[in-house]
């Protein structure tokens, strides 16, 4: 894998999640009946900072629970995720908005894995999704409500999503197998 | 991921593995907390319960960790099956074999039979306990409520206490806690004890008396009489004196200490009724229940991790 670009940098991330943020603001006419659902591993960042700019926007405190979708993945026997995070949705989704936020859109494959464990849940009045990166290639007819920045990729290029939370830096980028 | 694909024996699990272990069991657990406690994770796959030796808590825990994580599960008995009509043990899990299983849980009360049956058939297998040998689940779901109270294993003091020689839980969760850091002594008479017990590393106590106000986990087996084929004790009042836990010497337990019992527990014969009913009141100290509980969540975490494997 060599790198070929850089997507985005701090500030451009930082820009895309406060435009999203009002963009949810927008759309709901408010944060009242707001709850954040993170997708293990990056999306939980993305989900506590989008949380954050709304808290700092309207002075109301926000939830933003974690969720971890191996158990409801089609492919669990294909293919082995090594390590299972935590899910902690320590609030009622019932009749909720829930904003679902992860990093990178590609198959849709972990967003219908994400809506079923969402449902196991409860049921919210909406779901509505957020992605920092949308790359392509769908395989399920799945598409997000909030996108940072559409990348048309091949499918031999790889997107690296790095947070601070998680990776001690913030930056995209997109790799290409040689 | 496991480096094993059975789990038949303490010493074939690396720290590592048991380390996985735990941490899975800690997701499954946060999934039994859920008002819908079921995960679709096994859908499809099919999971056989052979118990040739009686059991309430195993049988049923295997069986919930399974359904949890969608997956079927078929219970044999050994009473009701051809075993009767003179089937062999290999020749009966072959049957099921081609049925189409993709795990099998076994408990038999021989001694290592696990071993000659993984050798003859091409299934991942977990003991759920063999005679007087090993039983592993049994000691990852005790190590697993230990991390529950004391977040850490170095160091902790561990008295394993009553009836050793017959115990295949003594036998796991001695080779488990000393491969944890953790101290263990017996608490046991000469006639219930192993005759080599030198490559365990654990101490002798003859009386609960000389250990109770040190321990962090007083870990209490059950006399199991129908495992001994001659008397072991002269009498219950012997036992009481030596072996067993009455509220006076609960009492004397350290503060944050733990008592646990893999169940059933004889009452008035190791722990008294007493104690027994105290448990309600003190959560905190007294994990019986707790234990049977977290069981679910690590059997779930085993069969997963399993079935998982490439």
């Amino acid at each position: 894998m060599k790198e070929k670009a850089l997507i985005l940098n701090e500030s451009d991330i930082d820009r895309i999640l406060k435009r999203i943020s009002h963009e949810i603001l927008e759309r709901n006419k408010g944060a009242k009946n707001l709850v954040f659902v993170g997708i293990q591993k990056r999306g939980v960042p993305l989900a506590r900072r989008i949380a954050n700019n709304i808290k700092e926007l309207e002075g109301t405190e926000m939830f933003a629970g974690k969720l971890d979708i191996s158990f409801y993945r089609d492919d669990v026997a294909k293919r082995v995720k090594p390590n299972v995070e935590i899910t902690d949705i320590p609030f009622v989704i019932d009749g909720k908005d829930v904003i679902l936020v992860d990093d990178v859109l590609f198959t849709g494959r972990t967003i219908r894995a994400s809506l079923d464990a969402l449902t196991d849940f409860g049921r919210p009045r909406t779901i509505q999704l957020v992605v920092l990166i949308d790359r392509g290639h769908r395989e399920l007819p799945i598409r997000a409500d909030y996108v940072g920045k559409n990348m048309p990729t091949s499918l031999n290029e790889r997107i690296e999503v790095s947070l601070k939370e998680t990776d001690g830096k913030d930056s995209v980028t997109i790799y290409e197998s040689s | 991921m496991l480096s094993v694909k059975n789990v038949i024996d303490i010493d074939d699990l690396s720290v590592n593995d048991i380390e996985i272990i735990l941490e899975n069991a800690d997701t499954f657990n946060e999934v039994l907390e859920r008002d819908l406690k079921k995960v679709p994770a096994l859908r499809g796959k099919t999971v056989i319960n052979m118990f040739f030796e009686n059991s309430t808590r195993t049988r049923i825990s295997f069986e919930l960790a399974a359904k949890r994580l969608s997956a079927d599960i078929i219970n044999f008995s050994s009473s009701t099956s051809s075993l009767k009509k003179g089937e062999s043990i290999i020749d009966t899990i072959k049957t099921i074999r081609s049925m189409i299983a993709d795990l099998l849980v076994i408990r038999h009360s021989d001694s290592g039979v696990m071993s000659f049956i993984s050798n003859n058939i091409d299934l991942p297998i977990i003991n759920a306990g063999d005679g007087k040998h090993q039983h592993p689940t049994q000691a990852l779901l005790d190590l697993y409520t230990i991390k529950k109270s004391f977040g850490k294993f170095k160091g902790l003091s561990v008295a394993i206490a009553g009836d050793i020689v017959n115990s295949r839980v003594a036998r796991s969760n001695m080779l488990l806690f000393k491969k944890m850091g953790m101290e263990v002594t017996l608490v046991s008479a000469p006639m219930l004890l192993p005759e080599d017990l030198s490559h365990y590393g654990v101490s002798v106590k003859s009386c609960i008396d000389e250990i109770i106000k040190t321990v962090d986990i007083l870990y209490m087996l059950r006399m199991q009489f129908e495992r001994q084929e001659r008397k072991y004790y002269p009498s219950v009042k012997e036992y009481n004196r030596f072996l067993a836990l009455d509220e006076k010497r609960l009492n004397m337990m350290k503060k944050n200490s733990l008592l646990m019992h893999p169940g059933p527990v004889n009452r008035d014969i190791e722990i008294s009724e007493n104690v027994m009913n105290l448990e309600n009141s003190m959560p905190e100290k007294i994990k019986i229940n707790e234990q049977v509980r977290n069981g679910v969540a690590v059997r779930m975490a085993l069969i997963y991790l399993i079935l998982t494997k490439e």
